[in-house]
């Protein structure tokens, strides 16, 4: 029979949430999911606080308990540097879930001296991590090990029990431990009430009445326990940093120093038969701001395009807001650049993207003509197109650079009232063109609070002067009157269809006070 | 000059739209124009270049019936029309590229039956618009791309040149020297507007199409959009006598003419 050694620390989601700055140490505190107390801590306990209670039950019993949501990533995340840290003293560590952990014992008890010292190197080097209350039990076969880890005390953290003794120490424990609430009443109802008790009832029965899951639990009680336990693989540790010293301050400067570094990530992925088709790349300045963001690749990243996204993230980081993008950008930074630090994110097998014997068809050239005008004109400057929900017609368009994932921040099968009817204008000005609306006096045209036209509109013209076109035909004003609520986005505009003289259909707005023209139905 | 090579069903086209109008005087024009199609034809150095899928509303206007794969077409400043001439390539799963037209209606363009799914936008090339429609030209099907500035002939000539050896078709927003032919919208008329009522349905335009082939321009009247939001062609017989027929009809009978 394997020798367990199993490690829990209690309630580790909410010492998490206390890690994670979400809430103040020593204070009653629950965390919750689905409206259950999911763990709470000691001084929550101390007032009746107990897992699975209703989260208003638990409110009543103690009214100043803090609640917190249950975040199943917060436990993984700062769980993970505690695992690391087990790993660096036993191989073949088994996370069941966030707080509780299996290793074999036999090893480290030979390493250390006997299961007790092992038991006491791994506490101390939790209690370094800052997790000092950390409880063990080994015995024969996981499931024991585990209980045995819950049958330690605080001032007795150690709890093993000998080899063969499983059954006896088992024996006494409630039903309940089997962690099968329908098993646990049923078992209740027919009398038994230890695992001792049910362990007596002959293997046969409990398969014929329990069926599969019944005669594992059987086994389970009868210290029969043969799980194996499947070690964890450390994960690869493909993050590259390149320090610079002394720290650059040119982008080209940057770009030629990271060339080495590209290839040492492609070539260490290779080395895995993986390519990265999203990368993460973060920059410390010498003032010790940090930058970083992900770059998505329809396909996979080679070194060259990489130093490409780094020299991007860094231009973008030159170039002063409201510029174009595509716009010339100045090589120097606002800071000397100290680190940059490649992360592959998203990884894949090597063997989907090897090109095919004969090429791999039209797309694959299509993606190396776009990138190469990227790599001229800068990421945003290469656009694909997007439909998206809105009003406004620069709303109903989402325009992604070529590589990007687009999120649709509107849904399209929204109804949205007040978007304009169907035809779309073929142009949509990217940027406002000021006109003036006059009616047949030349006076400016202008909307009341009832939403009435103070004249028929005669004639526009662009506000930087020009001729005036006639109108021919007109309909309007529609209004659009956007989140009212909020003071700072809120949007109350007129919108009229024009057609001139010459045939050409125009949209006018009106905003405030002034009129502009949003598109041209050419 | 291997761009000036005709085919003949090509000038037979053009013959049929001229030959129409009646007239002993446009006779002689018409034999001349074919015994000139069968001239370059025995004369024609390049193999028969291929067309683009184009929309059929629009297809039998252009000479050869359709945009030719390696040529370059001016087309008159309508967003509309460029979409129009996208749209036909596009639903045959060409990429389209858009170069320098930041005012480029997306929504548009997907009414009008453009794939956004390989559609790709520089709306802001700035000096590198040359540069920029050379390499994407190279592996999209069909570019549109507005001038930023005047090109010179050198340039002009070896975009055209990467053109044909790729096969991709170019339409150029505005003036361009050397183009297969020369695209534009007149008499725009809209429908479903009142004086403060109602809203944009419908438009009725004129194509035409100028090519250095046709002496006379052939013209066609459309619906761009319908009130379905395609493009609808409103009169077949806008061309008397010519646009109902197929290109191959009007070839044989443009060659028995001719003897």
């Amino acid at each position: 029979m394997l020798r367990a050694l199993c490690l829990w620390v209690p309630d580790w989601p909410v010492l998490a949430a206390v890690r994670d700055g979400a809430a103040r140490a020593g204070v009653p505190l629950a965390v919750v999911a689905a409206n259950r107390v999911v763990a709470c801590s000691s001084a929550a306990r101390a007032q009746g606080v107990r897992r699975g209670q209703r989260r208003r039950e638990a409110q009543s019993l103690c009214p100043v308990l803090v609640v917190l949501p249950h975040d199943d990533d917060r436990d993984h995340r700062l769980f993970s540097p505690l695992v690391d840290a087990l790993e660096s003293l036993v191989a073949g560590v088994q996370v069941v879930r966030p707080g509780l952990v299996m290793l074999g014992a036999r090893g480290p008890a030979r390493y250390y001296g006997g299961e007790r010292a092992a038991a006491l190197a791994l506490r101390a080097a939790l209690a370094e991590e800052g997790v000092p209350d950390a409880r063990i039990g080994i015995a024969d076969g996981a499931f024991t090990a585990d209980l045995a880890a819950r049958d330690a005390l605080a001032d007795a953290p150690v709890r093993i029990v000998p080899p063969g003794a499983a059954a006896a120490f088992l024996a006494p424990q409630p039903v309940a431990a089997l962690d099968d609430p329908e098993l646990a009443a049923l078992l209740g109802r027919l009398g038994v009430r230890t695992l001792g008790e049910f362990a007596q009832l002959p293997a046969e029965a409990v398969r014929d009445r329990f069926g599969e899951r019944g005669a594992h639990r059987h086994a389970l009680a009868s210290a029969l326990d043969a799980r194996g336990l499947v070690p964890r693989i450390p994960p690869l540790d493909l993050e590259r940093v390149l320090e610079l010293e002394p720290p650059l301050d040119r982008v080209d400067q940057v770009a030629f120093a990271v060339r080495r570094l590209a290839d040492e990530v492609v070539e260490t992925l290779a080395e895995h038969r993986l390519v990265a088709t999203a990368v993460r790349i973060g920059f410390r300045d010498e003032l010790g701001g940090e930058s970083e963001r992900a770059w998505l690749h329809p396909r996979s990243f080679r070194p060259s395009e990489i130093v490409d996204r780094v020299r991007w993230q860094l231009s973008g980081a030159t170039r002063t807001a409201g510029s174009a993008p595509g716009a010339p950008t100045g090589p120097d930074l606002r800071a000397a650049i100290a680190r940059v630090r490649i992360v592959p994110e998203s990884l894949d097998a090597l063997a989907h993207h090897e090109p095919g014997l004969w090429g791999s068809g039209p797309d694959e050239r299509v993606h190396h003509a776009l990138a190469r005008v990227q790599s001229l004109l800068g990421h945003e400057a290469v656009l694909t197109a997007q439909r998206s929900g809105g009003r406004t017609l620069a709303e109903r368009r989402v325009l992604v650079p070529w590589g990007d994932r687009a999120v649709l921040p509107r849904p399209l099968d929204r109804p949205w009232p007040g978007a304009l009817p169907q035809p779309a204008p073929a142009t949509v000005y990217a940027s406002r063109h000021p006109v003036v609306v006059v009616d047949a006096r030349g006076e400016t045209v202008s909307v009341d609070e009832r939403l009435r036209l103070s004249a028929a509109p005669a004639g526009f013209a662009p506000s930087a002067g020009g001729a005036v076109r006639p109108i021919a035909s007109w309909a309007g004003p529609w209004p659009l009157e956007e989140r009212w609520w909020d003071p700072a986005r809120a949007r109350r505009a007129h919108r009229l269809q024009v057609v001139d003289a010459g045939g050409v259909a125009w949209l006018l707005v009106l905003e405030g006070a002034s009129w502009w023209a949003e598109a041209k139905y050419d | 000059m291997p761009a000036l090579a005709l085919s003949p069903a090509a000038s037979a086209d053009a013959v049929a739209g001229a030959g129409s109008g009646g007239g002993a005087r446009l006779q002689t024009v018409d034999t001349v124009q074919a015994l000139q199609a069968r001239i370059d034809a025995l004369q024609r150095t390049t193999l028969d270049s291929r067309l683009t899928p184009t929309h059929e509303a629009l297809a039998d206007l252009l000479p050869d019936g359709g945009l030719k794969e390696g040529a370059a077409y001016s087309v008159s400043p309508s967003s509309a029309l460029v979409m129009a001439l996208l749209a036909g390539p596009s639903a045959a799963g060409s990429w389209c590229g858009v170069v320098g037209m930041p005012e480029f209606g997306v929504e548009a363009a997907e009414a009008m039956g453009v794939d956004l799914d390989r559609l790709v936008l520089v709306p802001h090339p700035g000096d590198q618009w040359l540069t920029v429609t050379a390499s994407i030209a190279d592996a999209l099907g069909v570019v549109v791309v507005k001038p930023g500035r005047a090109a010179g002939d050198a340039a002009v000539a070896r975009l055209a040149s990467r053109l044909r050896e790729r096969g991709s078709t170019l339409l150029v927003v505005g003036a361009w020297p050397q183009t297969e032919a020369m695209i534009s919208l007149t008499e725009s008329r809209w429908s479903g507007l009142g004086h403060g009522s109602g809203c944009l349905t419908s438009r009725e335009v004129t194509v035409t199409v100028t090519s250095r082939r046709s002496p006379r321009p052939v013209s066609g009247r459309l619906l761009m959009p319908d009130p379905e939001q395609g493009i609808r062609r409103l009169d077949p017989r806008a061309v008397p006598g010519a646009a109902s027929r197929t290109a191959a009809e009007r070839a044989r009978e443009a060659w028995r003419e001719v003897g």
